[in-house]
């Protein structure tokens, strides 16, 4: 699998903290990563190493295998978690300008703005100054500079945040879009949920460490813990070797909510089987768990010490 | 070198586009000429000559009535040398005062009067006492048996004619004419690095608190967006500075076609510096500099003699070297406080905060322009004037104070400049420093032992 992005042992230190401890990390090709952590945790660093706003100490990052070199910047496009305009300035010349200083022509930039701005509805806003729009146009506005170069690797810090849900829903198409064109997209947020379902890899960073990576439904698969969900009807009393009752309830006219864990190599075809037997079953489900269970698994497992911290900044 | 330009541009685009901008260019010199047409209305105000009646009982001006110097007073023959048919008279006209002489010992005149409906302004009362006086003084001498054209050719009324020597040959000067450049020049430099040196803290505050600046720095590096800022306003100040020449001029010469050249000029040299025109000026030059000629040998009075000090000063001067010279600090100057006062806008989060960095750069600049006023300018040459125009913190205002007296050598000159381009290469590096550290740095209260740390970051 070609990278388009690796980071080898990356170390940055500031006057007073560690922000990353020998961080590596490898973003494939034309997939969406999701950089996870709590705040604080080093993710931002990571960016501004990445996007060239600050070198690390040590450590290389490679931009499809090269050295990374101010002669990347045209290709990454950067949204900051703290958002920002020039409010006096017009819509139309503040993308110009933008655009330009990522070295596109005054041409090409001048279409392409055309083309952006009809496609999120800002024509009728060209010759306003951005002061005079609303956030969330000024949000699209800040979201077609960060893409206007045609970037192929997009870094979004804390990309919904800012955004109310209309505009969150027609940024992640977007988003999707240029993925299927052929772009990379770094998510980077706290808010892991919110990324979960759109990440093909991620990265899991708490207190400058790196504590997990690779493909979601890999680690999902890795953090399975065998456990199913049982709603059905009956008396349902579990006595079998391989079938451990983690969590029990009644419920009214004979229903029932198990949660049910494997164990001997057993299938859930057996506890099916077993159930059938025994109940009537209205549904049965794998418990997968989230990113955000994993995360604080991962890191009690790993850095037990560190755990109130980590839940407290989730 | 691109996104500089494009960084300057936008800064200068921006800024020149402003309403406050074109307001600013506009008034300036509607001020400017408010402070000449106030003066010269109120000057044509009080214009209207006092009339004074003189009843000559004594017939001291023998029939002749005198012409006041000032051209406040005239006076007129009473209708009667009888102070009682006189009085009367004056009772009924609208004469401001009049003046009695009685018949009078000229050894002991005692018995002038004056009558007055209300009481006359003291100049007025010693103007006429002058007058009187002269007339009696010319009386004694001729009783002591000396002519009056003898003692005229006697008295003597000497102007010193300054003429610097130096390598290149004698060339004559008008110190009034030096001294009044050597301020324009450095008071302007003097302001425009306040001005526009705010201008860039300003602009660098305004970016971080839009928070646009994390935006600029993933595409172009911290110096790049610092010099663009730092070139795009000097731009804007060069513009704002010639369209007021422009404009004054043009505003000037509108007001000379309705005033009368020599009076706008006269007000406007004298606000410039009140030292060029001495009381003689008072009603000085027109406003067209003819080309200077040999010397006069005779004695020139007024408006002839400022015209002629005003052309003969500018011969004297070495225009070309001025000009070059006062861009040079003008420019100079402006990038090395400029970059200074960017470096502490990226140092804070609101213009409130910036008070206490703001102490060590104002300083030395108010210190300057003091200490050129009161020391420089009475000693271009002397050894504070020379150290002061070496130190790059003050040679842009010190140096523009000496220059147009000339005699500045070459190596000093030579020295100065390159010391100011040594010292703003080196305080844009320093402000470089601050500034890349200190746009992305918020809500952190920076004192100076933090900057000092932030100089050492790696990059």
């Amino acid at each position: 699998m070609n990278h388009i992005l690796q980071a080898i042992d990356v170390h940055k230190a500031y006057a007073a903290h560690v922000a990353l401890n020998g961080v590596s990390l490898d973003i494939p090709e034309r997939s969406i990563f999701g950089l996870l952590g709590p705040n604080g945790a080093g993710k931002t660093s990571l960016i501004r190493i990445i996007t060239q706003i600050t070198g690390a100490d040590s450590g290389e990052i490679r931009f499809r295998g090269e050295r990374l070199n101010p002669s990347h910047i045209a290709q990454i496009g950067y949204l900051p978690e703290e958002r920002g305009l020039y409010k006096k300035m017009r819509v139309g010349e503040q993308l110009l300008y933008l655009a330009r200083l990522k070295g596109l022509s005054k041409a090409d930039a001048t279409q392409r703005i055309k083309q952006w701005i009809d496609r999120l509805g800002l024509r009728d806003w060209v010759e306003k100054n951005v002061e005079d729009l609303s956030k969330g146009m000024q949000q699209k506005v800040q979201f077609i500079a960060t893409v206007l170069h045609e970037p192929s690797l997009i870094i979004l810090d804390e990309p919904f945040s800012g955004f109310d849900p209309i505009n969150a829903n027609l940024i992640k198409d977007e988003i999707l879009a240029l993925r299927d064109q052929g772009a990379t997209i770094i998510f980077s947020t706290h808010r892991m949920e919110s990324v979960e379902e759109l990440c093909d890899n991620i990265a899991l960073i708490n207190r400058s460490r790196k504590v997990l990576d690779g493909p979601v439904s890999q680690i999902k698969d890795t953090f399975k813990t065998n456990t199913y969900e049982v709603e059905g009807k009956g008396r349902l009393m579990v006595i079998h070797p391989d079938f451990e009752v983690l969590e029990h309830k009644e419920r009214e006219n004979g229903h029932f909510y198990d949660r049910i864990k494997l164990h001997h190599n057993t299938t859930p075809n057996d506890l099916l089987r077993y159930l059938i037997g025994n109940v009537e079953v209205h549904a049965f489900r794998e418990q997968i768990p989230s990113i955000n269970e994993i995360f604080i698994r991962r890191v009690q497992e790993t850095m037990p010490e560190t755990l109130e911290t980590a839940n407290a900044l989730l | 070198m691109d996104k500089i330009w494009l960084i300057a541009q936008r800064e200068y685009l921006t800024r020149v586009r402003k309403k406050s901008f074109l307001i600013m260019t506009l008034i300036a010199p509607l001020i400017m000429a408010g402070f000449i047409i106030v003066p010269l209305m109120l000057s044509q105000v009080s214009e209207s000559k006092k009339v004074v009646a003189v009843a000559d009982a004594g017939n001291i001006f023998a029939g002749e009535l005198p012409n006041d110097p000032d051209n406040e007073i005239r006076y007129v023959a009473a209708a009667s040398t009888n102070l009682e048919t006189a009085k009367a008279a004056f009772r009924k006209s609208k004469n401001a005062a009049l003046l009695y002489i009685p018949r009078y010992d000229v050894n002991n005149p005692v018995g002038f009067q004056i009558f007055a409906r209300e009481n006359l302004s003291l100049p007025m009362q010693v103007n006429m006492e002058r007058m009187l006086n002269r007339k009696i003084e010319a009386a004694r001498m001729r009783q002591a048996g000396l002519d009056k054209e003898v003692l005229d050719k006697i008295k003597a009324d000497v102007d010193l004619q300054t003429v610097n020597l130096s390598d290149s040959g004698e060339t004559a000067s008008s110190t009034g004419i030096t001294t009044m450049i050597a301020y324009v020049a450095a008071f302007l430099i003097y302001f425009f690095i306040f001005l526009y040196g705010v201008q860039i803290m300003r602009g660098v505050i305004e970016e971080k608190t839009n928070r646009i600046v994390e935006v600029m720095i993933s595409s172009v590096k911290p110096f790049q967006l610092m010099m663009g800022k730092v070139m795009g306003i000097a731009a804007v100040g060069l513009t704002q500075l010639l369209l007021w020449i422009v404009l004054s001029t043009a505003v000037t010469t509108g007001l000379a076609s309705v005033f009368g050249a020599e009076k706008v000029v006269a007000a406007r040299t004298g606000q410039l510096n009140q030292a060029t025109v001495d009381t003689d000026n008072s009603a000085a030059a027109s406003a067209a500099v003819a080309p200077a000629d040999a010397p006069a040998p005779k004695k020139l009075s007024g408006a002839a003699k400022f015209q002629q000090e005003f052309s003969k000063g500018l011969d004297g001067l070495n225009i070309p070297l001025i000009l070059a010279s006062f861009l040079f600090y003008f420019l100079g100057g402006y990038l090395f406080y400029g970059a200074l006062f960017g470096a502490i806008g990226s140092a804070v989060d609101n213009e409130t905060d910036s008070q206490q960095f703001m102490m060590p750069i104002t300083m030395p600049l108010i210190l300057t322009i003091v200490i050129a006023q009161s020391v420089i300018i009475r000693d271009p040459n002397g050894s504070v004037a020379f150290w002061m125009s070496m130190i790059p913190f003050t040679s842009p205002i010190a140096m523009m104070m000496r220059i147009p007296f000339g005699a500045v050598p070459v190596w000093q000159l030579l020295l100065s400049m390159g010391l100011l381009i040594a010292g703003f290469v080196f305080t844009i590096w320093l402000a470089g420093r601050i500034y890349r550290v200190g746009i992305l740095m918020y809500g952190k209260k920076v004192n100076y032992r933090e900057l000092s740390r932030w100089m050492f970051y790696k990059g």
